[in-house]
């Protein structure tokens, strides 16, 4: 699609010199293999011990965080209709195990992590963050996918939790969220905008009944 | 008597229309976002969505992977007839709901809270949702299927009548910035309010304020509707836009809905329906015709009555 963004065709699997070209909030789109996983999934590889559930080598080295709207034909075959990511921030727990097992350097979702995640457990993995458009560019990214190679932990899991590797090829877009250097672009958009929020306070007060979180102190009071 | 077979065979439909083509009054509202946009970040991600919403008709696949939680609205005419009653009816809406799930495909995602049980199908325990209402002197059925993302853009407060106005808008913000960052809420979004009721109430008028009413319709309170509009503004200068980036697209339209409350509170809820405002009604009447729109009408004069009798128009009471 037509933009000023600075866009990528990344091939995957990609190198650590693939990934240092890409600066934050490039737009990229992918070509080569890629496998969903998510919190079914690192739960028992990582925190169960099952370790993966295929060898590194057939499930691709990206990890979307997403399952598809997809069915299972009674052929065996897979009819894939849409692929939207899920939030990642609740899988940032299982990250650091995961990239030791799966060897993954790509992680690919909805919101992105921390930025203090991403130098602790994305750097020295030499892994980045891709994060999704809209959300929800479903039918463009099922667009791009050309195959099913394989599901796995279908039983285990069911068809949402389960390990969908897929052949894609100008999948996308993307934007590059968190780079080799751990700098993350929502945390840059949000600092942008936080000195305009005190302002649209102005003259309102707090709800006369607050609630635990706007407080952390346990022994005080809601009132 | 309305055949079943006719609600069944429109509910299927609605379920894949719901899912595929976006409703004309949020495209055209987010059109309107598109155009005065300045942030790059936040004008790009528009431009991808509206492109998707084209791939989506021409492929005829889901506009979005999570295709969230479908849930069923049905206004009954009072004097529509159902073949095998509401229970039938039910069984229908259930049935077409694992169909659409099978063959749309859409994500089966609706599992069990503790034990994650997964039927594949979108249909469990209180699953799908189905809400009733009622409309006086017509023989037809509503059906009206929503498919809403689950997780993020709603949360609930009570609040009290010294809070006042600034007190509503400061929650609302707060939901707003709080799910606005990284772009949680998928928005662009119809923002629901629902004020007053009690808390349940609060929930439930709010969330069909955001996904039943559509995009520049406006409350009957005059009152009201200025806060609609003063809301939709206060979101939109937030600063932010899609995906949390520097923008101003934040909001498409905000629509507040009131019920009576506790003399002491003022409960209150916001809602955000996301870039994927999915929403399909039919009209299925007693020959089992099926006539499909994009504006459920949920709310009506009749709906929001106020008085404990209901008066009918003055030409059809003379009648």
């Amino acid at each position: 699609m037509a933009t000023k963004l600075k866009t990528v065709e990344l091939k995957l699997p990609a190198t650590t010199d693939d990934l240092r070209a890409l600066e934050i909030g490039t737009v990229v789109y992918l070509t080569g293999r890629l496998y969903t996983a998510r919190e079914g999934v690192y739960k028992r590889a990582v925190e169960d011990g099952a370790g993966m559930p295929a060898a590194n080598v057939d499930l691709g080295s990206a990890n979307f965080h997403c399952s598809p709207a997809a069915v299972i034909n009674p052929d065996g075959t897979y009819k894939v209709g849409a692929v939207t990511a899920t939030a990642s921030f609740r899988f940032a727990k299982w990250l650091d195990g995961w990239f030791d097992i799966s060897g993954s350097n790509i992680i690919i979702g909805k919101g992105g992590m921390t930025s203090e995640i991403y130098r602790n457990v994305f750097v020295p993995h030499n892994a980045i963050y891709l994060t999704t458009v809209g959300y929800g560019t479903g039918a463009l990214l099922g667009r791009g996918i050309r195959d099913v190679p394989g599901v796995y932990w279908r039983d285990e899991l069911g068809l949402a939790q389960a390990v969908w590797v897929l052949d894609v090829e100008h999948f996308g877009p993307f934007l590059v969220e968190s780079d080799l250097a751990g700098n993350s672009l929502f945390e840059r958009e949000n600092a942008k905008i936080a000195p305009g929020i005190d302002k649209l306070y102005a003259g309102t007060k707090p709800a006369t009944l607050r609630r635990y979180g706007e407080t952390d102190d346990k022994t005080e009071e809601v009132i | 008597m309305i055949p079943i077979a006719s609600l069944e065979r429109t509910a299927f439909d609605l379920m894949a229309k719901a899912a595929i083509e976006i409703p004309d009054d949020y495209l055209a509202g987010l059109r309107r976002c598109a155009d005065t946009e300045k942030g790059d970040l936040s004008a790009f991600v528009i431009q991808a969505m509206l492109e998707n919403y084209e791939a989506a008709k021409e492929d005829r696949r889901a506009m979005c992977g999570d295709t969230g939680v479908p849930r069923w609205y049905v206004k009954f005419g009072n004097e529509a007839r159902v073949e095998g009653g509401p229970v039938a009816l039910e069984r229908a809406l259930r049935s077409a709901t694992a169909r659409a799930t099978r063959e749309v495909p859409l994500r089966p995602n609706r599992v069990h809270p503790l034990w994650r049980t997964d039927h594949d199908n979108n249909v469990g325990i209180n699953a799908p949702e189905i809400e009733y209402a009622f409309h006086p002197d017509a023989d037809w059925v509503d059906l009206t299927t929503v498919h809403k993302g689950g997780l993020f853009g709603s949360d609930y407060r009570m609040l009290f009548p010294g809070d006042g106005i600034e007190g509503i808008k400061r929650f609302y913000l707060d939901t707003l910035i709080g799910f606005g960052k990284r772009g949680l809420a998928c928005q662009p979004a119809i923002v629901g309010v629902g004020l007053g009721g009690s808390k349940d109430t609060s929930m439930t008028l709010g969330k069909q304020a955001s996904c039943l009413r559509v995009v520049g319709s406006r409350n009957p309170d005059p009152k009201i509707a200025a806060l609609e509009e003063e809301l939709k503004e206060i979101g939109n200068s937030i600063g932010m836009g899609a995906m949390g980036f520097m923008g101003s697209s934040m909001v498409v339209d905000c629509h507040i809905e009131v019920g009576y409350c506790h003399t002491g509170g003022m409960p209150m809820s916001v809602h955000m329906f996301c870039l994927s405002s999915r929403r399909a009604t039919a009209r299925v009447y007693a020959d089992g015709r099926a006539t499909f729109r994009t504006d459920p009408d949920w709310f009506t004069d009749y709906s929001r009555r106020s008085t404990v009798e209901w008066g009918k128009p003055v030409a059809e009471a003379a009648e």
